[in-house]
């Protein structure tokens, strides 16, 4: 049963109406477009009771989720557009402002610092970085473990699937304070054992901390996507299988074959998800901060826009900070239309 | 597992799930000759499942034995295991969770307690509405759906973590920072949850229902509750469980919203005593972490068949 198209004309009492619209909709398909537009026409004009009804009804059923959906995700944006061109300054004199904090309107000054500003970009740079080698390792090791776990080689398929995904029930937060003690030189049995075959490792040192935090994500939500590509993969009809047999296709064939193909969807999803995802990066560096003074409080753009925000870092305050997120976000929506875009290419050929 | 299966048996994708489970299991003497994995790839494909394996449950095996251990014990006995016998074990064990209500001052079951109430209390709200509005544009025609239906889909690519100090400054604004309804209001929207709704609604409400009850004269919002939600209760389960554990594991908004500690969650109780310098009783923080997630992992393992349900939805759209 697909949805009703919005053009669809309508009579009275509903239930009759949507059989009177089936049936135009075949006469029209019989007349060709033009007849379409027509008889659209004439039964627009007198657009019946019932329709209005319905149209009262859909948006009622709308109304909450719609209102809650403006007040968290809508008009923050906008405050924050608003927001960005002001400053708090203090009124009347001395180092500390004497008087009472106002709202001045400063223009684009608070975007030219953040785009000057060298900690922003530098951290943008990082957060580049771990996207670049955190998306691609996470999708493609759960690419790899759900077209294995789905390649009839192993019994207690259940078992896996349950192990890989526990990890996503750990909040971020709580994974990472985990991670920072097995990272703990004095602590972990891995920096332990590491040591003891010869393998000294610090990770908390400034070129591997990226990569210590590169780990906590990845143990987090690999197991969320490989399960996402193991619906994808289980939806596959068996049908085909036997027939690529028949066929005297062998695993290899059939896993690049067919399996590749059917998630692939999926996978650019994932993607897609997971670099929005990482470019917000804050759970990790902000719980290291906390074991490892060397990560600053503008480590990436988000843990800077935080900050900015409580006003540990000058200039403070809501109008710099929304600027950041704003920045922020327009490069997030640029990087994902270039991915978008360079995807489709690639499709092409 | 079975647990979900036998009491929704008469579910579809259960069945059709449990097929497939079966199908896995005896499949290996259903395969043909062609395609029956030479020993040698069957070997290497254990190994890295079970390396996989070893690698996401390491962690949670070692948190369980940290939180038996002293300071001391810690750096200095084996990390692999516990540090004392077994029957001094639960000794161990109440020495820990003595310390760790000592570092909360008495506040951890409060941390928990609100973290469960924000989330089910946003969870709750945001299933049903976002149950509404998916039926309603999977149902129903008005004008302006489409855009609607395009700007909330887009906002699932909204760096979403952005809104949190627009939303902070607003909060402030109207005096509602550091309150409850701080953490509560924003997690109680879900692109996600509204895709799920639609997507079930479209598949799982027949319009022919829809049009006897009309035809019955029973009122649109007595068809919605009598009718609409039972036929959407399982996706209103899985829609709950992803709002659920999102509000959970949410960090950054109640770091900023809130600043009284009886107001935290158990996320951002227990960063509080990390980013203490002088704290040092890691164990016990251990301890605070597996209590903390423990009604999650709960949920996990008792509705399974939910999360598989949603993740596959999710799988669909691409």
């Amino acid at each position: 049963m697909s949805t009703i198209t919005s053009t669809k004309p309508k009579s009275a009492g509903a239930g009759a109406s949507r059989k009177a619209a089936r049936a135009v909709k075949g006469a029209n398909s019989a007349d060709g477009k033009d007849g379409m537009s027509v008889k659209q026409n004439k039964t627009k004009q007198k657009m019946s009771a019932a329709a209005k009804r319905e149209e009262r009804t859909g948006w009622m059923f709308m109304l909450p989720f719609v209102l809650l959906f403006l007040l968290v995700f809508i008009f923050p944006i906008f405050y924050a557009i608003y927001s960005s061109f002001f400053q708090q300054v203090a009124t009347g004199g001395g180092a500390y402002g004497g008087g009472e904090l106002v709202n001045k309107f400063v223009g684009f000054e608070n975007f030219k610092y953040v785009i000057t500003s060298h900690d922003f970009w530098a951290g943008m740079g990082r957060v580049m970085l771990y996207t670049v080698i955190q998306v691609p390792l996470m999708i493609i090791s759960a690419l790899v473990l759900a077209m294995l776990l789905d390649s009839f080689i192993v019994k207690h398929v259940s078992g896996f699937r349950l192990g890989y995904f526990l990890p996503y029930a750990i909040p971020g937060v709580i994974a990472a304070i985990i991670w920072v003690y097995l990272y703990n030189g004095q602590i972990s049995p891995i920096v332990k054992g590491l040591a003891a075959i010869g393998i000294n490792v610090d990770f908390f040192a400034s070129n591997m901390v990226l990569a210590s935090m590169i780990n906590i994500t990845t143990w987090t939500f690999t197991g969320y996507n490989m399960l996402i590509f193991l619906s994808a993969l289980q939806a596959i009809p068996h049908e085909l299988y036997e027939a690529a047999r028949i066929d005297g296709a062998n695993g290899w064939q059939i896993a690049t074959k067919i399996k590749l193909p059917n998630v692939r969807g999926a996978a650019l999803l994932a993607m897609l998800l997971s670099i929005v995802g990482t470019i917000q990066l804050f759970n990790e560096p902000q719980v290291m901060q906390t074991a490892d003074p060397g990560i600053s409080r503008s480590y990436t753009p988000m843990m800077m826009a935080f900050n900015t925000s409580r006003g540990f870092l000058t200039p403070k305050g809501d109008g710099p900070s929304n600027a950041i997120a704003i920045v922020m976000a327009i490069i997030a929506g640029l990087l994902a239309m270039i991915y978008a875009f360079v995807e489709r290419k690639v499709n092409e050929q | 597992m079975s647990f979900a299966h036998t009491t929704h048996e008469n579910s579809a994708s259960a069945r059709a799930q449990k097929k497939a489970d079966r199908r896995r299991e005896r499949s290996e003497n259903d395969l043909p000759r062609s395609m029956k994995p030479r020993p040698v790839t069957k070997t290497i494909t254990i190994i890295i499942l079970v390396f996989a394996l070893i690698y996401f449950l390491f962690p949670i095996y070692w948190a369980i034995i940290a939180s038996t251990k002293t300071p001391a014990q810690l750096t200095s006995s084996n990390g692999l295991w516990f540090a004392v016998p077994f029957n001094k074990l639960g000794d161990a064990i109440a020495a820990n969770y003595s310390v760790l209500l000592g570092w909360t001052r008495g506040n951890f079951w409060r941390w928990v307690g609100n973290s469960f109430l924000y989330s089910t209390v946003s969870a709750v709200i945001g299933t049903i509405v976002s149950v509404m509005a998916g039926y309603a544009t999977a149902k129903f025609r008005f004008r302006g759906k489409g855009i609607t239906i395009g700007i909330i889909m887009g906002a699932m690519l909204m760096p979403a973590a952005l809104l949190t100090i627009p939303q902070y400054a607003i909060f402030n604004a109207l005096h509602l920072d550091n309150s409850m309804l701080a953490v509560i209001i924003p997690c109680c929207v879900s692109p996600f949850g509204f895709f799920l709704g639609r997507v079930y609604a479209q598949s799982s409400v027949p319009n022919e229902l829809l049009e006897a009850a009309r035809i019955d004269g029973a009122s649109e919002s007595r068809i919605f509750f009598t009718i609409v939600l039972r036929l959407l209760a399982p996706a209103m389960v899985t829609i709950f469980l992803f709002m659920f554990v999102a509000t959970w594991n949410n960090f950054l908004l109640p770091l900023m919203m809130l600043s009284s500690e009886n107001l935290y969650p158990v996320t951002l109780g227990l960063y509080g005593m990390v980013s203490l310098a002088v704290f040092n009783d890691r164990g016990a923080l251990m301890m605070g972490a597996l209590l903390g997630v423990l009604p999650v992992i709960i949920l996990f393992l008792t509705l399974q068949r939910f999360w598989r349900a949603g993740l596959a939805a999710g799988s669909v759209k691409g």
